[in-house]
């Protein structure tokens, strides 16, 4: 199997960005990843997006395509919400193995901080909800977390301060990086006495609202060589969905993230004690605890625990969302995710500077969609 | 103010709100499968089979999950907050997602019993739960 390299990464900054538009924002962060793989536009043979809120298009790769002047071989829109970034970059993959294409440019970004107002990107998100048999009860997506941050505190008596400590240990993450839309540092009793949103959620447990975009080249291994820095090999990737809404969730605790690190750890041949660093989908703090335990890296009632001890900040057994995550770095949809593959890149290559993990030579990535409804599991290694 | 969110009923969800309307609960049946399904579809999601039928539920179950709202998604929810939205496990075997009204929202928690009430809203009655009294 012609196994897939990722070849150039780049993260716009992620906050507030005025003026920015969700197509400028995705060629700023294209353009970067080109020049990072050492690459042009004339290179991209194959052409993946997502979708934008502030800027709906039906066909938003093709608009993509137009925009940055390329006329790829392969183009399509993924919609899996946050789980897009990795399925993209799986989809790439693919794409490439099956000899259909050298180098996919993966591309994301949207500016819905600054493009609309956040009662509207509240009230665009709940529509996630189903619009018969929930949306009528009033759930906003933190309050679809919050049952299941209810469920796993009652299954496992996990406590508000385990959760809390996520969110401090992302802001000191994102303290290291230039580019994250929330620096300042926060402790445990700052995310306690912020305001409750959907108890037990305060909004410190909540992801950011940004502007922001992300891209990743994906190249053949062949085709790799003519790349500048050194390609991260992709080595495994699965996906798993048990269903969209909660309310049809076979489970509160465990979700489709334990056949996707399942399938993706398989195929790479690695088991999560093997992982060096982990950039994982942490939309909210109860995210994150509950996708370490479905997925296998830590038993069931641990990672609260761990967490409050200090495992997956830099220098803990499992440094995990080394770039401060969608609670710290920034979430700009898609792009959100995107940016935890972007951060495993650059992890395998030596370039997190002061958020360095020592030695890291492989990462797991993992994006969910939804309300823990798509899953999508990357092992990145470094060549 | 903008109202709260109607459903814009189907054909394979109006006889639920139908019933509804009449003050009953009802949930689809799949004689093969020998199981509930909740949300009505127009065949089973476990075997396929298109042959369902429809019971009426007694509207008592159990809260498998709780969370009170403090921030609303839209204004048309802004004048209610906090309420409490629950998972429910009906007694039938299926799980419905609803507020539970008419006790201070803080104090539902996993586990306690609910039983069905109907919340006039629009040409539509919506299923809601309030907590059962204590044996
Ligand atoms: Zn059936």
């Amino acid at each position: 199997m012609r196994r897939a390299r990722l070849t150039g990464v780049a993260a716009t900054a992620f906050g507030a960005l005025p003026g920015s538009s969700a197509l400028g924002l995705h060629a700023e962060a294209a353009h970067a990843a080109l020049a990072d793989a050492g690459l042009g536009p004339r290179d991209v043979d194959g052409l993946l997006c997502a979708y934008s809120l502030v800027e709906p298009h039906m066909m938003l790769s093709s608009v993509v395509a137009e925009y940055l002047g390329v006329r790829p071989a392969y183009t399509t829109a993924l919609q899996l919400g946050g789980a897009t970034g990795c399925a993209a970059v799986m989809h790439a993959a693919m794409l490439i193995e099956a000899g259909r294409c050298r180098h996919v440019l993966v591309v994301m970004g949207d500016n819905r901080l600054t493009g609309m107002s956040r009662d509207d990107t509240v009230a665009l998100l709940s529509a996630v909800g189903h619009a018969q048999f929930e949306v009528p009860y009033g759930p906003t997506i933190p309050a679809l977390y919050a049952l299941v941050a209810n469920r796993y505190m009652h299954e496992h008596g996990a406590t508000p301060e385990h959760l809390a400590h996520i969110a401090v240990t992302m802001r000191r993450h994102a303290g290291l990086h230039p580019g994250a839309h929330m620096r300042a540092p926060v402790s445990v009793a700052d995310v306690l006495a912020s305001r409750l949103i959907a108890a037990p959620l305060h909004l410190l447990d909540c992801c950011l609202v940004s502007d922001g975009a992300c891209a990743v080249v994906v190249s053949a291994a062949d085709a790799a060589r003519d790349t500048r820095p050194p390609g991260v090999a992709l080595i495994g990737s699965g996906q798993g969905h048990t269903h969209e809404h909660l309310s049809q969730a076979p489970s509160l605790t465990d979700f489709g993230c334990h056949d996707a690190a399942g399938r993706a750890l398989g195929e790479a041949g690695v088991r999560p004690a093997d992982v060096d660093v982990a950039e994982i989908y942490d939309s909210f703090t109860i995210t994150l605890l509950v996708e370490l335990e479905s997925m296998g890296f830590f038993e069931r009632g641990a990672a609260g625990p761990a967490a409050a001890a200090g495992a997956l900040a830099l220098g803990g057994s499992l440094p995990t969302n080394t770039h401060g995550g969608l609670l710290s770095f920034g979430h700009s949809g898609a792009a959100g995710g995107l940016a935890h593959v972007v951060e495993g890149v650059r992890q395998l290559r030596g370039e997190g500077g002061p958020r360095q993990v020592p030695e890291a030579r492989l990462a797991f990535v993992h994006g969910d969609g939804g309300i823990l409804s798509a899953h999508c599991s990357l092992v990145l290694a470094r060549t | 103010m903008s109202a709260k969110p109607l459903p814009r009923i189907t054909a394979e969800t109006r006889p639920y709100w139908e019933a509804c309307a009449a003050g009953e609960l009802r949930y689809q049946w799949c004689p093969a499968c020998r199981q509930p399904q909740f949300y009505p579809r127009v065949a089973c999601a476990r075997c396929g089979g298109r042959a369902l039928d429809w019971r009426r539920s007694a509207g008592r179950g159990v809260v498998h999950a709780v969370t009170v709202v403090h921030r609303a998604p839209s204004a048309a929810f802004k004048a209610d907050v906090p309420y409490a939205i629950a998972l429910v496990d009906l007694d039938e075997g299926f799980r419905m997602l609803a507020n539970v009204v008419g006790t201070a929202p803080e104090t539902v928690r996993i586990g306690d019993r609910v039983r069905l009430v109907f919340e006039p809203r629009g040409e539509v009655a919506l299923p809601q739960f309030t907590p059962a009294a204590r044996a």
